[in-house]
């Protein structure tokens, strides 16, 4: 069974029986090499060969609009969804008053700076020891010296709320999905187009369904920060060794002892890795989430960015990177940390000697901000700032790059993005579609092949072809560019543990540094067009590249590298013969993240000026088309979701060729 | 816990007495806050607070909530935002008049500022096309204005395309050697034009006034022939007599307030005063200078706005 996954993974059967594969790729080569002839010849292709033929494009926006009117209007759904919105808002109140002291119920906030600062500074210490609690202290130590408190609070207000609301969902859906087999089925082609929907798609049913606000941003956050909890949870649930639930069944426990006092501790790594993706997915909303209402650190940034401040915008993407990681480091610590158990008799200041200390200081805080007023606030006239230090670096920069910026950009404009871009276009529609068969063909045969298929037919169907072509090109480009760069960082950086943790430390930043502040230097440097667009994306869509690269190398079994040494491999050798192919489903699976990355900052480029579904998106926008915006969103998914299918299918077939897992 | 009780049974019958309170006195606001949207540029921030301030002397209470700037319109038609104070003609226009069709919003008046938008460059480009303002001397420096991406054709820097201009149209209808390129957001646009100023290197982009820009960055818009009724829909009108958009925009656009058609009745006194506020261009200038130039919070700003500007809207209260 192996030999033959593992030949036919490799083509090698491929020839002796017939295959849809290799008609497909007659086909698609057919079409290209007829419209090549009939091209140098001075015709084209009839349309209908070259293009969707127009029989087949269906006004889906249009039905989209009708459902989307009769759901919730007719039906009144939109009262139920306010109705759930108006639930999340209750906890928004509480948050916002204890935070930034919004004048809601209970009107006590807000709670001093030097207080949560402290509080923080325990959580850290608690969990790992000094060297966490100063990062986290620290974090909003910074944040209310830079004078962003209140920002920082007010979306802290929401993400305390968002986060803690999208773990519970997470997992219980987890758990319901690892219950129910068929509600899985339901349930993953759902989270999967949840996480490859371009959010700009879903912001006008967020605004007719729940409103603006707080708490839609609240929800968006949620419906984002979701996916990857029920993911890992359904995991952790599913990898609960036979033994520890046969020793459960032995002491007696019912089912629901079972559930909740067995299986949920035992997966408890998964859940808690889970829990740390929810709460970067909320950081990484935080700007988006601000289009609909999300207050604070996010809507502050695109003020600024509007007039230009990129110094004081960039201070604020400082403070999500730092609040990012502090809440990661400490959730990681959280998951390591295994409880700890006391001797029998220990005195119960001994056992709770934290929470003690920590009542301590906050006490102190308190006594301190009641006297002291700079101690309860820092007011944005009384504190720091390095805008202007960043502006003129950033100047510096701007102007010394600036000439190899031109050359570069003039280079890859005229003699690599236009013909590129031009190629994509020329393509004729059943090319793509018959090659896009082909691989899925070639990938997992029949199923694979209907699936890409479907995928690529229905973005001919959506009358959105060449806006898709060109968000294709911009996307396999930058995808290509971030191999380019990510695999040998990723390469280099596997070398040693210390190497390996700075550059993790650097992908850790470049995912949470919020896009929008450098799409602002990209165009400085490039000026508005594709370059600008493409390193933009590549900034971001680099990094799982060179994070699953790290992985996937460091990750080689000690017993493969032994065997290799003792055959007498150099350096060299070890990497390209050993390493590197064990480590090629791993890397793919970077790859898969990075074409995800890639889509999604495409999107968002549409701010820097795209020609793709990210400009057409933005103008759906202002007409408030539902349904247009749903037909691109599900465009751009579909990408995602087919390379996401064939990408995970081969590495998955791989890995068990290589006996790896 | 008992009392607890009581006082929420109590809050409950307050609210509910409050939802009705409308129907039976409807001369009395309603003591629910105002949601009034902040976009992303500093004026309409500014005034937003300076609206908010006047409608908390009225006795309102008031809430801000950030929003998009087109997708607010939705929001508004829906009642979950109260009003708009900045309706640009040009930016927004198409966005609001899409939700006057669908109804749940009308227009509360104009202010006295009108708004020009339209081709515009810095000063240091007339350096190197000294015949600007005019647009055919314009199109006789195209060749100035070239980039790698647009060949020998000029570029000029459009706004985002749900701004909804007719840029490629004029271009074609006057026949300029220009091509445009559509910017993302005004964001980039300023990103262009200040990596531009490093090297004075001349530029045309999409601009508009009352703006911050204005101040750090003097510049002029390009003449091109006077906008006429009608040459946006019949192309005999206009020196073109073939094509549709071979003129300007017009140079007195509108900047309107919109607002919730619930407010008329749920706020009668806040909507009588939305409807008598009224700002100039300098007005509206200065109130961005407050946040731009002076670096003041826009909740900072708009009070030192009122207090310096008392004269101006102590008529609008009474």
């Amino acid at each position: 069974m192996n030999a033959f996954n593992l030949s036919s993974s490799n083509g090698l059967l491929v020839k002796k029986s017939f295959n849809l594969g290799t008609v497909l790729w007659m086909l698609a080569l057919a079409l290209v090499i007829l419209k090549f002839i009939s091209w140098t010849m001075g015709a084209g292709l009839p349309v209908w060969l070259s293009k969707p033929p127009n029989f087949l494009v269906w006004p889906f926006a249009d039905w989209i609009n009708a459902f989307f009117n009769f759901i919730s209007e007719d039906l009144g759904l939109k009262s139920l969804t306010r109705l759930f919105a108006s639930g999340v808002e209750w906890f928004l109140d509480i948050t916002a008053n204890l935070l930034y002291g919004k004048s809601r119920w209970p009107r006590i906030g807000p709670i001093p700076w030097t207080v949560i600062a402290v509080t923080a500074f325990m959580a850290g210490y608690a969990l790992r020891g000094w060297k966490l609690g100063i990062l986290a202290g620290g974090t909003f130590v910074w944040v209310a010296v830079m004078g962003q408190w209140k920002w920082t609070m007010e979306t802290m207000s929401v993400i305390v709320v968002a986060a803690p609301l999208a773990i519970v969902m997470g997992l219980l859906l987890g758990i319901l999905a690892w219950r129910y087999k068929n509600f899985e089925n339901i349930l993953s082609p759902i989270l999967n187009l949840a996480q490859t929907y371009p959010h700009f798609a879903y912001m006008v049913p967020v605004i007719v369904f729940i409103g603006v606000g707080p708490k839609a941003g609240a929800i968006v956050t949620i419906i984002f920060a979701v996916p990857p909890m029920v993911r890992m949870s359904l995991l952790g649930m599913k990898k609960v060794p036979k033994e520890v639930i046969e020793s459960g069944q032995m002491s007696g426990c019912t089912k629901r002892q079972l559930l909740w006092s067995v299986r949920v501790p035992t997966a408890r790594t998964e859940i808690l890795i889970g829990v740390n993706q929810v709460i970067m997915q909320c950081l990484a909303m935080v700007v988006l989430a601000s289009f609909i209402g999300m207050p604070g650190l996010g809507q502050k940034l695109l003020q600024l960015l509007q007039a230009l401040k990129i110094g004081r915008s960039f201070e604020i993407g400082v403070t999500i990177v730092l609040l990012a990681i502090t809440l990661d480091r400490c959730s990681k610590a959280w998951a390591e940390k295994q409880p700890e158990h006391f001797e029998r008799g220990t005195s119960w200041a001994v056992r709770n000697k934290m929470l003690l200390i920590w009542l301590g200081l906050m006490a102190v805080a308190f006594i301190l901000a009641y006297f002291i007023p700079i101690a309860h606030e820092i007011k944005r006239t009384q504190a720091f700032s390095i805008a202007k230090y960043l502006d003129d670096w950033l100047d510096l920069f701007v102007r010394f790059v600036q000439p190899a910026a031109d050359w570069l950009r003039a280079f890859l404009i005229v003699n690599i993005l236009i013909p590129l871009r031009e190629f994509y276009l020329w393509l004729p529609f059943w090319s793509v579609l018959a090659f896009f068969g082909f691989l899925g063909w070639r990938v997992g045969k029949l199923y694979s092949c209907l699936v890409c298929l479907a995928y690529v037919g229905l973005i001919g169907m959506s009358s959105w072809w060449d806006r898709s072509m060109i968000t294709a090109y911009t996307v396999s480009f930058s995808v290509f560019v971030c191999c380019l760069i990510g695999l040998p960082l990723g390469i280099w950086a596997s070398a040693n543990e210390k190497r390996a943790l700075k550059v993790l430390l650097i992908c850790d930043t470049a995912q949470t540094f919020p896009s929008f502040i450098y799409l602002i230097p990209v165009v400085m440097l490039f000026g508005v067009n594709d370059v600008a667009v493409i390193g933009a994306v590549v900034v971001s869509g680099m990094v799982p590249m060179a994070r699953y690269t790290i992985e996937g190398l460091r990750g080689v079994p000690t017993q493969m590298l032994e065997a290799g040494q003792m055959s007498g491999a150099t350096t060299m050798q070890s990497l390209w013969n050993i390493k590197l192919p064990l480590a090629v489903p791993t890397i793919m699976i970077g790859l898969n993240q990075t074409v995800m990355f890639s889509l999604f900052m495409m999107i968002i480029a549409a701010f820097i000026g795209t020609q793709g579904l990210g400009q057409e998106l933005q103008r759906s926008l202002s007409a408030a088309d539902v349904g247009k915006g749903t037909v691109l969103g599900l465009c751009v998914a579909f990408m995602g979701l087919m390379i996401d299918h064939m990408i995970t299918r081969w590495s998955k077939e791989r890995k068990a060729a290589l006996g790896v897992e | 816990m008992k009392s607890n009780f009581k006082n929420a049974i109590a809050a409950l019958t307050f609210g509910l007495a409050l939802s009705v309170a409308p129907m039976i006195a409807s001369a009395e606001d309603s003591s629910d806050p105002i949601i009034i949207p902040i976009h992303n540029w500093s004026s309409q921030i500014v005034m937003s607070h300076v609206v908010g301030q006047l409608f908390q002397k009225l006795g309102n209470s008031v809430e801000y909530v950030s929003t998009d700037s087109q997708a607010v319109y939705e929001a508004v038609r829906q009642g979950d935002a109260t009003l708009e104070l900045e309706v640009w003609e040009g930016a927004f226009g198409a966005s609001f008049n899409a939700a006057l069709e669908k109804g749940g919003i009308h227009d509360a008046g104009d202010h006295n500022a009108v708004t020009r938008e339209d081709w515009w460059y810095p000063l240091w480009t007339k350096e190197s096309c000294p015949g600007l303002p005019d647009w055919k001397a314009l199109n006789e420096c195209a060749a100035k204005f070239a980039t790698p991406e647009t060949g020998d054709k000029g570029r000029f820097l459009g706004g985002p395309v749900d701004w909804l201009k007719h840029d490629a149209e004029r271009v074609d209808a006057l026949d300029i050697n220009f091509t445009v390129v559509n910017a993302g957001s005004a964001a980039a646009l300023w990103a262009e034009l200040a990596s531009a100023e490093k090297t004075k290197r001349p530029v045309v982009i999409f601009n508009w006034t009352p703006n911050f820009v204005e101040a750090l960055y003097p510049g002029e818009f390009v003449e091109f022939p006077k906008w006429v009724e009608g040459c946006n829909k019949d192309p005999s009108v206009g020196p073109n007599p073939d094509k549709t958009y071979d003129c300007g925009n017009p140079a007195t656009g509108y900047l309107k307030k919109a607002a919730w058609d619930g407010m008329k009745d749920k706020w009668p006194k806040a909507h009588t005063l939305l409807t008598k506020i009224s700002f100039t261009n300098p007005q509206i200038a200065e109130m961005a200078k407050l946040v731009d130039i002076d670096e003041m919070e826009p909740e900072d700003a708009a009070s030192a706005w009122l207090k310096a500007n008392e004269s101006v809207w102590s008529g609008w209260l009474k």
